[in-house]
């Protein structure tokens, strides 16, 4: 990886000289509303995704409740209370049945469209892609001002869909999936159409910004810093700025023409009129697997970093780990169909999307075991980005066994849409992607405020959450080799035992989330002050040669990296 | 403030427009996939999408001993029609000709057009389902209570029986929904092939 000319104090000296000019900010309406810087974009970014983080996390806390115990508990008061809202009166059992439709697919979208990818791409991505490679901000400011914006209106959007007529009650029930022909000919009333809406703004936001961080990668790299020097987490980004690229405008054709059969006749997944409705799955999943690794690559650029940081080492095999999240990036497009195993694909068929499936597991398992190689005799201290970034790479490799034996067409005839298809996706997303989150968060929290997280509420948190979600779905592998259907809010009596276990694992995961905001206030108020290279020796990326906060306008002057 | 040349811009300016030209191309590719899945459906039978053949071709083949059944079923979407088989099922020697015949009427007071779609299942026996003639290739019109006899000529091909996906299947399900069509004309109205 690059060696950096400029010791972090040089750069701290020069970033004084130009106090003056560097850190003139605009008004507080015009920073924020009007930003076009990218540390500020990333700012705003990562507020909303923990915004939508509790709201997503909140939904998913009264899915819990109500699967705490067989039989409907609380969904029908739920119901009522959602009736009232909008004017309706006391919920039928329909109704409630719907609620639990709405609730799922909140969670699902919130998570994925506004949770995940707006605090690993929009949140650390603009704030961490031009400082690593040495630009002043991204490519087109003003573009990446559009893409958040979108977002929020996309977000509002969603949320909107809620208070509608969806069909059998208010709101969207169609699943992430947003499956034809429930999400046409079985979704009436304009709920499905603001949510499809929601999908196309935030598609929309999320294209623009991998143009702004394509063209930002390419063009805008310091003097010195080669495409093979990139840290791999500016890798990373540029990887998922590709399938971003090539995965969402699919799934935008695809949406729009759900909108053209919901409201204009069409026939495209209408059987009755000479469409296919599996053909809307044969788009979704060939934008939707591509998208898992949207949500993944960038936290496997993060931990990249913070295991070299803390083992005081560059990465073991960095063009071995760059091309790695290529060739993930390149198999991702040809593995769709293993969403589709069930809708009658020939053997042949199940054979090809069995064998290309697994091969992706070839490039991710070098990946785990540079990580690995990385820390193998490294002088590794356990700080609590570490911890996380550890907690990571366990939890992705379980999560990615039980995708391996997914991917068998056999198998999976038996365990799609059961709770072990749930527990696979939870431990390579909720525990995958969030742990990386939360690492990259204690990472350069610092780095972005100022100010340090304490260390002991750090890994109080990790512990907390650990456990928590490993009570909270290791079990789901149970339920669902027991045969649990998936997007269910009554179950038979057999499974109760699980799950209520993993209920409470969500009471546990939810005080760590406690612990963590409980870190994040204490350090705002009374954090200690963080120097510009907090964590030693072995953060050699350029973030850590400049003061924490960086100045309003970093590297006004390119550094040189040899 | 942060310097940069007008060359600078102007590259930053082309490699965004070149990503923006992948984006919008991918959103063409998506809808490219609506007519390039029918024909892959056509070409291989995927989704149970039954093969079309000449009289000449149907000639060549060979019929066989085995039996299988074929069940029919019709629906309506949007036709005020009522459209049934006239025998729920047909019990054929694969290699040999039937002809099996749905019967419609028009039930409401105006003259009506209507086409049908069709698909078979299991879906896998779709590329040994062959149709030579069938009702469901043209548009049917039929004046207020008028009732028509609708024949189909197909045979199912002996390959079937050497496939070792398909050499197990003992019944097929041929399936047909009438749908309205608004703007009569003459060429193949189906969606999925014929
Ligand atoms: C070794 C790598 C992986 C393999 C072999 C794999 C395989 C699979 C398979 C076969 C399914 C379909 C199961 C079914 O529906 O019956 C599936 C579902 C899923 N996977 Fe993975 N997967 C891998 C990694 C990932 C990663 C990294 C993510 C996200 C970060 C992910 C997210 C998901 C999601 C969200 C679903 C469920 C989608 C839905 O039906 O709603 N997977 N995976
Ligand atoms: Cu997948």
């Amino acid at each position: 990886m690059s060696t950096i000319a400029a010791t972090a104090n040089e750069f701290q000296a020069h970033g004084d000289d130009h106090a003056h000019d560097a850190d003139h900010k605009p008004a507080f309406f015009a920073r924020w509303f009007m930003s076009t810087n990218h540390k500020d974009i990333g700012t705003l970014y990562l507020i909303f995704a923990i915004c939508a983080g509790i709201i997503g996390g909140g939904i998913s806390g009264m899915m819990r409740w109500e699967l705490a115990e067989p039989g409907i508990q609380h969904l029908t008061a739920w119901a009522s209370w959602h009736n009232g809202l909008v004017g309706g009166g006391e919920a039928t059992l329909n109704e409630a049945y719907h609620m639990w439709n709405v609730l799922i697919t909140a969670h699902g979208l919130i998570m994925v469209f506004f949770m995940v990818m707006p605090a690993i791409i929009g949140g650390f991505g603009n704030w961490f892609v031009p400082i690593m490679i040495g630009a002043p901000d991204m490519a087109f400011p003003r573009m990446n001002n559009i893409s958040f914006w979108l977002t929020v209106v996309a977000f509002i959007m969603l949320l909107g869909s809620s208070f509608v007529p969806g069909g059998s009650g208010y709101g969207a029930g169609t699943g992430w999936t947003v499956y034809a022909p429930l999400s046409t000919s079985g979704s009436v009333g304009p709920a499905v159409d603001m949510a499809i809406f929601s999908l196309h703004l935030a598609g929309a936001a999320s294209i623009l910004g991998a143009i702004n961080f394509i063209t930002t990668i390419f063009n805008m790299r310091a003097p010195g810093m080669t495409i093979h020097k990139m840290p791999l987490f500016v890798w990373s980004v540029l990887v998922t700025a590709f399938l971003l690229l090539l995965a969402l405008p699919v799934l935008a054709a695809a949406i729009t023409m759900l909108l053209v059969d919901r409201n204009f006749g069409g026939a495209f997944f209408d059987a009755a009129a000479g469409g296919d409705p599996v053909l809307y799955q044969h788009l979704f999943w060939f934008f939707g697997h591509p998208e898992v690794y949207i949500m993944i690559l960038p936290g496997f650029g993060i931990v990249s970093q913070i295991v070299s940081t803390f083992s005081r080492k560059p990465v073991f095999g960095y063009l071995g780990m760059a091309y790695a999240m290529v060739a993930i990036g390149v198999v991702g497009f040809v593995v769709w169909a293993h969403h589709m195993f069930t809708t009658g694909l020939s053997v042949d068929m199940k054979m090809y999307f069995t064998a290309a499936t697994m091969v992706i597991a070839v490039p991710t398992g070098i990946k785990i075991f540079s990580w690995i190689a990385t820390m193998w005799g490294g002088s590794v201290s356990f700080k609590t980005p570490m911890v996380w970034a550890m907690g990571f790479i366990f939890m992705f490799t379980v999560g990615g066994v039980t995708g391996v034996v997914l991917a068998n067409g056999g198998l999976d005839d038996n365990l799609h849409d059961t709770y072990y298809v749930v527990a696979h996706f939870h431990y390579v997303l909720s525990l995958g992607a969030v742990f990386s989150l939360f690492a990259g968060f204690y990472y350069w929290f610092g780095k972005m405020s100022g100010r340090h997280l304490n260390e002991f509420l750090g890994h109080l948190h990790f512990w907390l959450f650990f456990i928590g979600v490993n009570v909270l779905f290791f079990p789901m592998h149970f339920l669902g080799n027991q045969g649990m259907p998936r997007r269910i809010p009554d179950y038979n009596a057999a499974f109760a035992y699980w799950n209520q276990i993993a209920s409470y694992g969500y009471v546990i995961m939810g005080v760590g989330v406690l612990v963590f905001f409980a870190n994040v206030f204490w350090s705002l108020l009374a954090g200690r002050k963080a120097e510009g290279n907090y964590w030693g020796e072995g953060a050699t990326t350029l973030e850590w040669t400049l003061s924490s906060p960086p100045p309003f306008h970093q590297f006004e002057t390119l550094p040189v990296v040899k | 403030m942060v310097m940069t040349s007008l060359a600078a811009e102007r590259r930053n300016a082309r490699t965004g427009f070149m990503a923006a030209a992948i984006a919008i191309s991918m959103v063409g590719l998506g809808f490219a996939a609506v007519p390039l899945y029918r024909i892959f459906c056509q070409a291989t039978g995927f989704g149970g999408t039954t093969m079309r053949v000449s009289e000449a071709q149907a000639a060549t083949i060979e019929t066989t001993s085995k039996t299988v059944v074929i069940r029919f079923d019709a629906n309506q979407r949007g036709l005020p029609w009522e459209f049934k088989p006239e025998r729920p099922t047909d019990t054929v020697t694969i290699g040999a000709r039937d002809m099996s015949i749905f019967i419609a009427k028009n039930t409401s007071s105006q003259p009506m057009v209507g086409t049908a779609t069709f698909n078979v299942t299991p879906s896998l026996a779709g590329k040994y389902f062959n149709k030579i003639q069938c009702f469901c290739f043209t548009e049917q019109r039929l004046e207020p209570g008028q009732e028509i006899r609708m024949p189909v000529l197909y045979y199912v091909d002996p390959k079937i029986m050497t496939d070792p996906e398909t050499k197990d299947i003992e019944e097929i399900t041929l399936s047909y929904t009438f749908f309205p069509v608004e703007t009569p004309n003459t060429v193949d109205p189906q969606g999925k092939g014929s």
